[in-house]
């Protein structure tokens, strides 16, 4: 019973290297660098599909914490910090490896951050807001809840696309590749292309496995009490606030790492990974895998990312991704994938009659039976 | 600042804001009928002034935008019976995401119609140079066409719901939909024509500020944050408190470029969205107690 839980996971990593070897076998190792990319989208939909399919709180914002993580990383490590370095602080953090000594262009000695430290300052970052953000937006409920996510990614577009230090409209290029252990690394060069393929996919299965264990233990259970009603939960003496802002913050840091690793292997980042409609692009590929359906929804993720960026949807990439979301949204809220071993809290009458899924319909089913609560009274 | 200087803003700031409280009643008329927060009412803005400027090229301008106000208040209609009518019981939180749906498949539409160009309506007094001075702030005649037409819309919006039958009918919607249906009242046709009300009020408010602000696919999308941000902050439903937040944010922002650069104009709107949802979602004049009665 156990090891079968774990079973689509093998499924997943055998289809990853698979692929990888069809693809380096026929010549086309350029869809790598696009396969690598959805994977790094990926880890963002995952952290998304936990909040909205096992808290039931929707974000229109994440991409916001994409582009934190994404622009810190980037910030951090393409900003010169030689004036920092002439103190006696500064010449310690030198030798602790802190900074790195490069060369810029015409020669002269740089100094720059080290990707590990610069990576460990932009989670720090995403956790901070993602704690200032989550304390007072996971009060609201049903269109403020959504409205205040959509500000909230709105606000850190205009901030990246308004400031100097974020490049403005142009983003921010020439990011340096990061050195994981000896001999790898995760960067946009040619032969590099497979290895950042694997380094990828790994961090895809290991955020799979956690949000997996996650679902399966006591804290998952109590997710799942309170997305199916969040005021039996509270009757049961689960803190539900606690667990919606940290499930919060988690997803947060899921798309903040996405976002690190996929500016160091893209060389760079723009203001439009933060855009309000990456965003509905994520909400999207959840739609479709399937609110609470982990499978579902990486199954998606790969395939959708890798159309759009193969360029198969030509100029109608954003309407494609608008449209799948109204038609989810209109004949199918549970998604298309949908998985029925998970469904522990669904009613068994429900295996024949279409299913309702409690964060979407509740609300218009509570004001059906408050209506005919009314009419018998 | 010179007193010229606080006139100057104070003035670009109720143009816009008049702008901003015209898609806040379009929010309250939608939302008081159905409860739906409608997403889309930004793309209606731009869809009248886009329509109203490809007419313009064929027909006089008082013509085209006529017909602008009419095609779009059909695309209105037809955005409900599509999308809205036949769903029976939606949640809140699945409309909302199907009206941001619908926003995008209509800015992608127009962007594929027209292209990606930014266009205008000829100035409907005067050309963009000429200018009134008042009390020493130098405005175009447009504001003056936009603060009278805006105004003009509310008046006679107000009477619409007071003294029409149809009004009437969709406040009793409101009230109460199924008493409402007990009294013969359409309940659907209503819902339908809130729609293409609201669409016709929007797009009427994108012809006349099109000369201003220019009109391309995109600027749909920011009015409708605005918009919603008004309609929140004088408490969702109550037509007469959003012309009030309107011309209030449209304020704060104006002034708010005396103290901030101009790229975060839109952050200052947002965070005003952001504070009154956090403490006070009623709105400034909303009632708390009173908030869930709906009533113009």
């Amino acid at each position: 019973m156990q090891s079968s839980r774990y079973f689509p996971i093998l499924i997943i990593a055998a289809i990853v290297v698979v692929l990888q070897l069809i693809v380096s076998g026929t010549g086309t190792g350029f869809y790598l660098t696009q396969l690598t990319m959805s994977a790094y989208y990926t880890i963002v939909v995952i952290g998304l599909c936990m909040l909205m399919g096992y808290a039931g709180q929707i974000s229109l914002g994440h991409a916001g914490f994409f582009a934190i993580g994404g622009y810190t990383a980037a910030a951090l490590t393409t900003a010169d910090m030689t004036g920092l370095t002439h103190g006696p602080a500064g010449r310690l953090c030198v030798k602790a490896g802190l900074f790195l000594q490069t060369k810029d262009l015409y020669g002269a000695t740089l100094a720059q951050c080290n990707p590990w430290l610069s990576c460990a300052i932009a989670v720090m970052a995403t956790v901070v807001i993602a704690y200032l953000i989550g304390i007072p937006v996971l009060r609201l409920k049903g269109h403020y809840l959504a409205m205040a996510t959509l500000g909230f990614g709105t606000i850190i577009y205009k901030i990246v696309l308004g400031t100097k230090v974020f490049g403005g409209a142009d983003g921010i290029s020439n990011v340096p590749p990061f050195f994981l252990v000896q001999g790898l690394r995760v960067s946009g060069n040619m032969t590099d292309r497979i290895p950042n393929y694997y380094i990828a996919w790994f961090l895809v299965i290991i955020a799979a496995l956690l949000m997996h264990n996650l679902v399966n233990s006591r804290a998952g259970r109590a997710l799942r009490s309170i997305h199916g009603n969040e005021d039996a939960a509270e009757a049961m003496g689960i803190d539900t606030a606690r667990y919606k802002l940290h499930l919060f913050v988690i997803s947060a840091v899921l798309a903040s790492i996405a976002g690190i690793f996929l500016t160091h292997f893209n060389g760079g980042i723009g203001p439009s990974e933060a855009s309000v409609m990456k965003s509905v692009r994520y909400v999207a590929i959840v739609a479709v895998g399937g609110m609470a359906n982990l499978w579902g929804t990486i199954v998606a993720g790969i395939v959708l990312n890798f159309l759009s960026l193969r360029g198969y949807f030509g100029s109608y990439d954003e309407a494609v991704f608008g449209l799948i979301l109204v038609l989810m949204m209109l004949f199918a809220p549970n998604g298309i994938v949908m998985n029925r071993s998970w469904n522990l809290l669904r009613n068994r009458k429900t295996e024949n009659s279409p299913p309702h899924s409690p964060s979407l319909e509740r609300q218009g089913e509570d004001e059906k039976s408050g209506k005919a609560l009314d009419a018998a009274s | 600042m010179s007193f010229e200087l606080v006139l100057q803003y104070f003035l670009s700031g109720i143009t816009s804001g008049s702008i901003y409280a015209i898609v806040a009643i379009g929010f309250n008329i939608i939302y008081n009928t159905t409860g739906i927060i409608n997403f889309a009412q930004g793309e209606f803005v731009m869809l009248g002034g886009m329509t109203a400027i490809s007419l313009s090229a064929f027909m006089p301008l008082p013509l085209a935008i006529a017909c602008a106000v009419v095609i779009t208040s059909i695309v209105g209609g037809l955005v409900e019976l599509t999308f809205i009518r036949w769903l029976k019981n939606p949640g809140v939180l699945r409309m909302i995401i199907i009206t941001i749906g619908v926003s995008i498949l209509l800015r992608e539409a127009a962007l594929h119609v027209w292209d990606e160009k930014v266009r205008s309506l000829p100035y409907f007094t005067g050309n963009e140079c000429s200018s009134i001075s008042i009390f020493g702030a130098h405005i175009s005649p447009q504001v003056i066409w936009v603060l009278a037409v805006c105004g003009t819309m509310v008046a006679l919006l107000s009477l619409f719901f007071t003294r029409t039958l149809t009004g009437r009918s969709m406040r009793a919607c409101s009230a109460n939909r199924t008493a409402a249906t007990l009294c013969g009242i359409n309940a659907k046709s209503m819902v339908t024509f809130s729609f293409m009300l609201s669409a016709a009020i929007g797009a009427l408010a994108g012809c006349v500020i099109s000369p201003l602000t220019q009109t391309h696919y995109e600027c749909g999308a920011p009015l409708a944050i605005k918009g919603f941000t008004v309609a929140i902050l004088g408490g969702l439903g109550n037509t007469t408190a959003a012309v009030a937040a309107g011309l209030l944010l449209g304020v704060i922002e104006a002034f708010s470029i005396s103290v901030l650069p101009v790229a975060f104009k839109d952050v200052i709107a947002i965070g005003i969205l952001l504070a009154i949802l956090f403490f006070r979602p009623s709105g400034i004049f909303g009632n708390k107690e009173a908030g869930r009665l709906k009533e113009f």
